[in-house]
């Protein structure tokens, strides 16, 4: 299939808009229910979303505002790229070395956060800042490692080739990494130290106002679904080959994924950025270290 | 001027209605509508039903929620705040003294009430309201603010 389905179709735009505000729903209906609340309507981030982009934005400094729509529009744009390269279906769009490049892509959108509370010179937005860069850098640890044990394991940096062929021991122990990894990349209890909104009022997003915060929110839905999205693509050792299969399992088990995120977030309060980031040097690392050790010494094998 | 409202128009005013974010300012007040406030917004009234979420910047906000009697510390804060909220927006003053200074009236520090600062929208008296009042006053904010115009274009101003 093309790069434009891809991109565009499947598991691109048109899959991933609404996916993400279900997505963003299931988070926070799963957290009420948990408090035993009702919790939001089904179409609440659609209307956030509406709401959002239609409210009169701020005047601002045209330097500022340059970067204020740039960053925005590039982590959304880069996730969305990175969720193209999602290995879903078995005949769909894949490059050499795709592994490679969907690190680069899902990690801009961090990188643009960083960026966006340096520059609001917000006291709470720069704090924010530097806890995103700190967390970036400790959950990206075992993340990588573990990405590097399945290629190794696989012997290929092509997402479909690992998917498909990784050996079981190294797949469990990667998998595990990375779905570690999630609560801290997506911003969620107990990891939500950079976006932290009783302490640093939401950290780098601070002086987001009106479309700018509708836009990041979007990025952020998108990248629930590229995210779990990869937890379920290197979690699956098989395909039907029937695409619209293939597809709703899929949606079904990313929605599963969030379903658990969101338990763990309700179950849980936020920890301090060194308690954080030690936990991700310390566990998250030693689960892909075995990774590394398995892929690397295979047993048996 | 009476125009039928577009589609486009109808669904933003929609959205708006069912997705209010707070903010919440303290100007000087003792406390205790800052309490009734939060209780407010516990599970056990379980605003987000109604799409209300409370926001820490007022970048994010739709709807202020203001209390206390506007000291002169707090003055200059009041206004910028009010400035950083994107319009549309709207004011809520809850308790008795952002409408009057209630037990603080007359005192040299207060230089109250909230509407000689920025326009107030909805009054919740009390002193403290209760929740259920506080959030009758948020919904009738929905309402005004569902009432304001779409786009500047459209003839009206933001305000």
């Amino acid at each position: 299939m093309s790069s434009w389905f891809a991109l565009l179709v499947f598991p691109g735009f048109l899959y991933a808009l609404p996916m993400g505000w279900l997505m963003l729903w299931v988070e926070r209906k799963t957290l009420a229910r948990l408090q035993s609340r009702i919790g939001p309507p089904f179409y609440q981030p659609l209307f956030d979303f509406i709401k959002l982009m239609t409210k009169e934005p701020l005047p601002r400094p045209s330097q500022e505002n340059r970067f204020y729509l740039f960053l925005p529009l590039l982590a959304l744009g880069a996730t969305l790229g990175a969720l193209t390269l999602l290995p879903v279906l078995p005949h769909s769009f894949s490059l050499v070395g795709d592994l490679a490049l969907f690190i680069a892509l899902i990690e801009i959108a961090p990188i643009c956060l960083v960026l966006l509370g340096f520059l609001s010179r917000s006291i709470f937005g720069q704090v924010g800042a530097v806890r995103e860069a700190v967390l970036t850098i400790a959950s990206n640890l075992p993340f990588i490692a573990a990405l590097i044990a399945l290629a190794y394991a696989s012997g290929s940096l092509r997402l479909m080739d690992i998917a498909l062929h990784a050996p079981p021991l190294a797949r469990g122990l990667a998998v595990l990494a990375i779905f570690a990894c999630l609560p801290i990349k997506l911003r969620l209890n107990p990891f939500s130290v950079a976006n932290a909104e009783q302490e640093i009022y939401q950290g780098a997003l601070t002086e987001l106002d009106g479309w700018r915060l509708g836009l990041w929110e979007l990025n952020h839905a998108v990248e629930w679904v590229a995210l779990s999205g990869l937890t379920v693509s290197l979690a699956l050792p098989w395909r039907s080959g029937l695409a619209v299969l293939d597809a709703a399992i899929f949606a079904l088990l990313s929605l599963a994924v969030v379903f658990l995120l969101a338990c763990l977030a309700g179950a849980t309060a936020r920890l301090k950025v060194g308690q954080a980031s030690r936990f991700y040097w310390r566990w998250g690392f030693g689960f892909a270290l075995l990774a590394l050790a398995v892929s690397f010494f295979p047993f048996g094998g | 001027m009476d125009v039928k409202p577009s589609l486009f128009d109808r669904l933003v005013r929609y959205a708006r209605g069912r997705s209010p974010w707070l903010f919440h300012l303290n100007c000087g007040g003792c406390n205790g509508c800052d309490i009734e406030f939060l209780a407010c917004l516990t599970p056990r009234y379980d605003v987000e039903q109604l799409g209300i979420r409370l926001e820490g910047s007022p970048r994010h906000a739709d709807i202020l929620c203001i209390s206390g009697p506007v000291t002169r510390n707090t003055q200059a804060a009041l206004q910028t705040i009010y400035a950083q909220t994107p319009a549309p927006k709207v004011v809520v003053a809850i308790g008795s003294c952002p409408a009057s200074g209630n037990v603080f009236a007359d005192s040299p520090s207060v230089v109250g009430p909230l509407e000689n600062f920025v326009p107030v929208d909805v009054y919740v008296p009390g002193c403290p309201p209760r929740p259920d009042a506080i959030l009758e006053g948020i919904v009738h904010a929905i309402e005004i603010l569902k009432a304001k115009v779409v786009r500047s274009a459209e003839g009206g101003t933001y305000v």
